[in-house]
């Protein structure tokens, strides 16, 4: 006989219970740490600190344990823990000029100021399987050289001397904060830029890559893409001037894009810009991609109806800790409104039945 | 709980959500846009009916949770507990003793008093969003009133399958204004919506607020010669033996067989204990 559904929380207590004890695996594995998260897994905790908006390597390392590597649900523990923080002041704008760069090249310019420094990458790497990762054993240190302590240009500087590549006027204008104000339409670019760099990397390269295919196709070369530390200065009030508080790491591509020129604008290059959190190279020329489309209507271009030009589109959909809560959400009951479906689906084959009966009888 | 504020949210987004409110009981049924945190429960599961409740509740507020119409719904009882631990409330399972009731998809079945606050939890607010995907023109559409399209809607349902075919988040004119989701609530608690108590309606990941205060008008958008119904499965409850309220179908054997039991539990409870049985009142007992 039916018995009403009672002990749902006892039923989500014995659930967390066991996903506790699936998260930690085989009690004779040793057990991860923090320090070999973020560590041996930094490009993933990358990618948690870049889209849940929180430089805290640690605590990424933190969130993508007990997420169980699952990154989404990682970045959104990091995301649910920012949003408690108090919010102290901004910093100044970052200085990427003067970045201490791992990796910096052009893909515009056989060479330049500061050099083409590959860095750590896999680019060029055989994607083979190493076995001998499996078996443990010490990493031979790479070589090194010292660093170059003279601040490392901007390409895109070079160019713009000749007035060949589109100005970028600068503008004191304090930017809107995505944090604290709700998203509303049209948009504009500093809220697009923060949109697109805590959006879902996937999403974003979807979106990058359809113009690649000719969806708003914009003819991107990588001007430049870096990566390295910079410094964050605050202004302390107190003291009346900024001072240093700690740096990140940070990606920045700029694109160079064809342009031959609209209504408005003569013909130049144009650029798309991308900031990442932490090494997220991907990310940030996806980014950049996907900006320059977005700025069509800033360059006088056509909308070509291609979803990547689409700001609404775009920007609504770019974040996966609304979109996977709300796709997941259909999980929840729903036997309400199932139950008034079913009620007008009964409804409306009756009569139609009915309807039918009636024809039938008539003829 | 000193690790945070009390529920949850600090201080200053709980100003910011309570302006949006008041604006939102001041022009009924506008979507009032706000700036919505990251909760620590997934976007779609409730965050903006959390949000309100954490911004409405005081000290000495009793809560009440429900889902589908049941206190003991799993996702009921986990934003229960969260109120339980961020913000020490009492909570009750009873209607009558509640003081604010976050809802999704039900309207209990008691009617609620002038001292009582049902916060909906809203996944899309915008009534015009399936025939209208972008907020843009949606925004504009109520600006100016222009509801053609939905009309045009509900008529086209008439004239394909004979009936308006919307059994929940059936729209509704709020105070001659406004067109607004009622949330996926079924139609048979539309005409409850005029109603006492103040209702407040959270989307989170829409960032969207909207209201309607106590004794307002809310109607079901309908044509003369098609007027609204309120529908419901054409059986009394099982258990208790009303006749009017709004009932889940549960299969109860292999065979298929159904029993039909309120979807309000502590309506149902309330009124077996007052000494009403339904068909099968006995053998539950058992």
């Amino acid at each position: 006989m039916y018995v009403a559904v009672k002990g749902g929380e006892k039923a989500i207590e014995n659930a967390h219970a066991w996903l506790a004890e699936e998260r930690r695996g085989a009690i004779d594995v040793a057990e991860l740490s923090l320090a070999q998260i973020r560590e041996q897994l930094s490009l993933a905790v990358n990618r948690v600190m870049a889209e849940g908006s929180l430089f805290d390597p640690d605590l990424a390392a933190l969130a993508i344990k007990q997420a169980r590597g699952d990154l989404i649900e990682a970045i959104f523990l990091i995301r649910a823990y920012r949003t408690t923080l108090p919010r102290f002041g901004y910093s100044v704008p970052v200085e990427t000029g003067k970045m201490a760069c791992d990796r910096r090249i052009s893909a515009t310019f056989k060479d330049a100021p500061g050099g083409q420094v590959l860095g750590p990458t896999f680019d060029y790497t055989h994607r083979l399987l190493d076995f001998k990762l499996a078996a443990e054993g010490e990493v031979a240190s790479a070589p090194e050289a010292l660093p170059r302590t003279n601040p490392t240009p901007h390409i895109t500087e070079f160019l713009t001397g000749e007035g060949i590549i589109q100005d970028e006027p600068p503008s004191d204008a304090t930017p809107g904060d995505l944090t604290r104000e709700p998203m509303e339409f049209p948009s504009n670019r500093p809220l697009r830029l923060q949109s697109l760099t805590r959006g879902d990397e996937g999403f974003v390269l979807g979106m990058a890559y359809s113009t690649q295919r000719g969806y708003a196709r914009n003819h991107a070369f990588v001007g430049e893409l870096r990566i390295g530390k910079v410094e964050v200065q605050m202004d302390i009030p107190e003291l009346g001037f900024a001072i240093d508080i700690g740096e990140i790491e940070l990606t920045e591509c700029e694109t160079v894009n064809q342009f031959k020129g609209s209504k408005t604008e003569p013909p130049q290059f144009t650029r798309g810009y991308g900031l990442v959190f932490g090494q997220s190279e991907r990310k940030s020329i996806a980014m950049a991609l996907v900006d320059r489309a977005l700025r069509w209507k800033e360059l006088g271009e056509d909308n070509m109806g291609a979803p990547a030009q689409d700001e609404e589109f775009v920007l609504s959909h770019a974040d996966n800790i609304q979109a996977t809560g709300f796709l997941e959400h259909i999980k929840l009951p729903h036997y309400v409104d199932f139950q008034s479906e079913l009620e007008l689906v009964r409804k409306l084959r009756r009569e139609a039945e009915e309807r039918v009966t009636m024809k039938e009888a008539a003829e | 709980m000193s690790e945070y504020n009390f529920a949850y949210l600090d201080e200053q987004t709980k100003r910011m959500i309570r302006r949006a409110i008041l604006k939102g009981l001041a022009v009924p049924g506008y979507q009032v846009p706000f700036a919505s945190r990251e909760m620590p429960m997934p976007y779609g599961w409730g965050t903006g009916g959390v949000q309100v409740s954490a911004a409405t509740l005081t000290p000495d507020d009793t809560l009440k949770v429900i889902d589908q119409g049941a206190d003991d719904t799993t996702n009921a009882v986990s934003i229960r507990k969260f109120f339980e631990k961020t913000a020490g409330v009492e909570t009750t399972e009873e209607t009558e003793k509640a003081t604010i009731i976050q809802t999704r998809h039900r309207i209990p079945e008691a009617a609620l008093r002038e001292d009582q606050i049902l916060v909906y939890q809203v996944p899309i607010p915008e009534p015009l969003r399936f025939l209208e995907p972008r907020e843009t023109e949606t925004r504009k559409m109520h600006s100016l009133e222009e509801y053609g399209l939905m009309h045009v809607k509900l008529y086209e349902d008439i004239s394909q399958h004979g009936a308006i075919s919307t059994s929940y988040a059936y729209p509704v004119k709020v105070s001659e204004r406004y067109v607004m989701d009622p949330s996926p609530i079924p139609k048979f608690d539309n005409p409850k919506l005029e109603m006492d108590a103040i209702q407040l309606f959270g989307a989170g990941r829409e960032q969207r607020i909207y209201a309607v205060p106590p004794h307002t008008k809310a109607v079901s958008l309908d044509f003369e010669d098609y007027p609204f119904e309120a529908t419901k499965a054409d059986h009394p409850c099982d258990l208790c033996g009303a006749e009017n309220s709004y009932l889940d179908e549960v299969i109860t054997d292999d065979a298929g067989n159904r029993m039909f039991v309120c979807s309000d539990t502590d309506y149902c409870r309330s009124r077996r204990e007052a000494g009403h049985a339904g068909r099968l009142a006995k053998e539950d007992a058992a």
